[in-house]
């Protein structure tokens, strides 16, 4: 991999060097990393960051008198304004710290879905959702008595805004949509379909956990009421995500979780529970996980969304080309907007003795139903294999992939 | 043939490959293409061990006091680390079954296909292996 990605703006191998990991060997071979979509490697600034609050600022906020507490509080509370202002809220308290996206998404689904689902009503998902945008929904719908509706897709893996409409009625409670599908990479129309739940006054949530590394997103302009990622899939560290919550339903919202850090007064009789944010989050917080995830919003708004999206949009098109020309390969997912994420399926092959293959030649890319069995279903196939790409990834490691599946293919069959 | 007699065997053919995994993984795939067939009544839902990403079928049965294991996936690489599990044990005793311990496969660099996060289906077949073995058992 010694030559440069040079048709971008980006100067790609200075970036690779931001991430040490990059440089290990696997399998004796220089690692190739093609599963970012399952979690992104960290850059130095990240790495050090969470060294720096271990060794020299470790302390409990919100709760000291003494100097390291004081100094970390201000520091854990600059993350989440680095947050608001990432997503563009309005307001720093909009932001909940949560463990990630799958939390993000439970702590709306029972704390929203405590306070205004009842039995009969509506919630909307995707066909093309990760499970952990269904199963708090569906266990919802179970306790509550209410029903589970479904956005369909077309072969091309984009959804079906029609059937979607019909779906919309004043039994809907709730639209919970991913932003972008980390199984096929399709770009949903968020802000379409927002604005659509909205002509019904029924709010929605995206989940953005695969679209916040490969895009600027701006929660007023989509109007998104709620919006969920984690943190280790921006490069950040894992343990801890977002939830973005408009300030009107999140001061609404009962508490999900309690404990300490979440109360104004507490006694046996009645408790006051605290103001947003610390309200929906008890107990010491993850809170080299906030800091880490602030350095890698920094690292990233360095080198400029547009510039990550341009670029990424190039290794997008190489790498379709690239692989559409093997024989008896087939894409999943061609939808017209996509990020670049790519799965795919090899005619009489099992994705899992491809990725094994692909292993052995230090090849890393993400093999089985990606978590989203009901489109694995639409499909009718067992899984896929997927490449998922982001601005450290050259296109000599497309090569690279190409090559291997090659090989694999002509060991397997 | 003795258990370690045939672990033994088997990791001598793998010795031949060294550090070669290509050689390796070629040998593991023709062992998977040459598994007997499984009787096509026994690969139904209910023998099915679901792996995350690869399915497993395992049949036993009790000819002559000794355990027979016929098995399939959808794998072939799976389909391969079977045929050698099912030439270390099949045709044993249940109480040698129950204790095997399968180490050839750490021995001829494998493991990693044992691991937890492989979710092949392997696992689960060991323990099916050895659950069916205690049932012949406590049957005799």
């Amino acid at each position: 991999m010694e030559t440069i990605t040079k048709n971008s703006s980006l100067n790609i191998q200075k970036i690779r060097q931001d991430f040490p990991i990059l440089f290990q060997k696997v399998n004796g071979k220089l690692l190739v990393y093609l599963d970012s979509g399952a979690t992104a490697q960290k850059p130095r600034q990240v790495i050090d960051a969470i060294s720096c609050y271990y060794q020299s600022q470790n302390a409990n906020i919100h709760r000291g008198v003494h100097q390291l507490s004081q100094e970390i509080t201000v520091a854990y509370e600059n993350a989440r304004v680095t947050v608001q202002k990432h997503l563009n809220a309005t307001l720093p308290q909009e932001i909940i710290f949560t463990s990630g996206t799958t939390e993000s998404i439970n702590l709306v689904a029972n704390s929203f879905g405590k306070k205004y689902v009842k039995s009969g009503d509506e919630i909307i998902v995707s066909e093309m959702e990760h499970h952990s945008n269904i199963l708090p929904w569906q266990i919802l719908c179970e306790e509550k008595g209410a029903v589970l509706k479904v956005i369909p897709i077309n072969e091309n893996g984009e959804l079906i805004i029609n059937e979607f409409k019909k779906l919309l009625s004043n039994k809907t409670k709730i639209v919970a949509v991913t932003h972008i599908s980390n199984t096929l990479g399709t770009i949903n129309p968020v802000r379409k379909i927002i604005a659509l739940a909205h002509e019904k006054n029924i709010p929605v949530l995206i989940d953005g956990a695969q679209a916040v590394p490969h895009m600027k997103v701006d929660v007023q302009a989509l109007d998104a009421d709620f919006y969920c990622f984690s943190g280790h899939k921006l490069f950040g560290p894992t343990g801890v995500g977002i939830l973005y919550g408009k300030e009107k339903w999140l001061s609404e919202m009962p508490p999900y979780k309690v404990g300490g850090g979440t109360i104004k007064t507490v006694s046996f009789e009645k408790t006051e529970y605290a103001d947003l944010p610390l309200k929906f989050e008890a107990g010491t917080p993850h809170i080299e996980g906030g800091i880490g995830l602030a350095a890698a919003i920094n690292y990233v708004n360095e080198i400029g969304l547009e510039n990550i999206g341009t670029y990424e949009f190039e290794l997008l098109e190489y790498a379709t080309l690239k692989l559409a020309a093997i024989e008896g390969l087939r894409i999943i997912g061609t939808a017209k907007e996509k990020a670049p994420v790519i799965s795919f399926v090899i005619e009489e092959v099992h994705p899992l003795d491809i990725g094994i293959i692909l292993d052995k030649q230090g090849i890393a890319v993400r093999t089985g139903h990606h978590c989203t069995q009901p489109l694995m279903e639409h499909y009718g196939i067992p899984g896929t294999i997927r490449a998922s790409l982001v601005f450290y990834n050259t296109k000599e490691e497309i090569d690279a992939l190409v090559n291997g599946i090659q090989k694999a293919i002509k060991m397997l069959k | 043939m003795s258990i370690s007699e045939i672990e033994n065997e088997i990791v001598e053919e793998f010795e031949l490959f060294g550090n070669d995994w290509e050689g390796k993984y070629e040998h593991l795939i023709d062992l998977g293409k040459h598994l007997p067939l499984i009787d096509k009544k026994y690969k139904t839902d209910d023998r099915l061990i679901k792996g995350c990403q690869s399915k497993v079928w395992l049949h036993s049965e009790l000819i002559n006091e000794k355990v027979v294991f016929t098995a399939d996936s959808d794998a072939i690489i799976t389909k391969g680390i079977i045929a050698l599990m099912i030439r270390s044990i099949s045709g044993l005793t249940a109480d040698a079954i129950i204790n095997a311990q399968f180490e050839f496969i750490n021995k001829i660099g494998l493991i990693e296909h044992l691991s937890p996060t492989r979710s092949n289906g392997l696992v689960s077949m060991i323990k099916q292996m050895k659950l069916d073995a205690l049932a012949y058992k406590v049957q005799s």
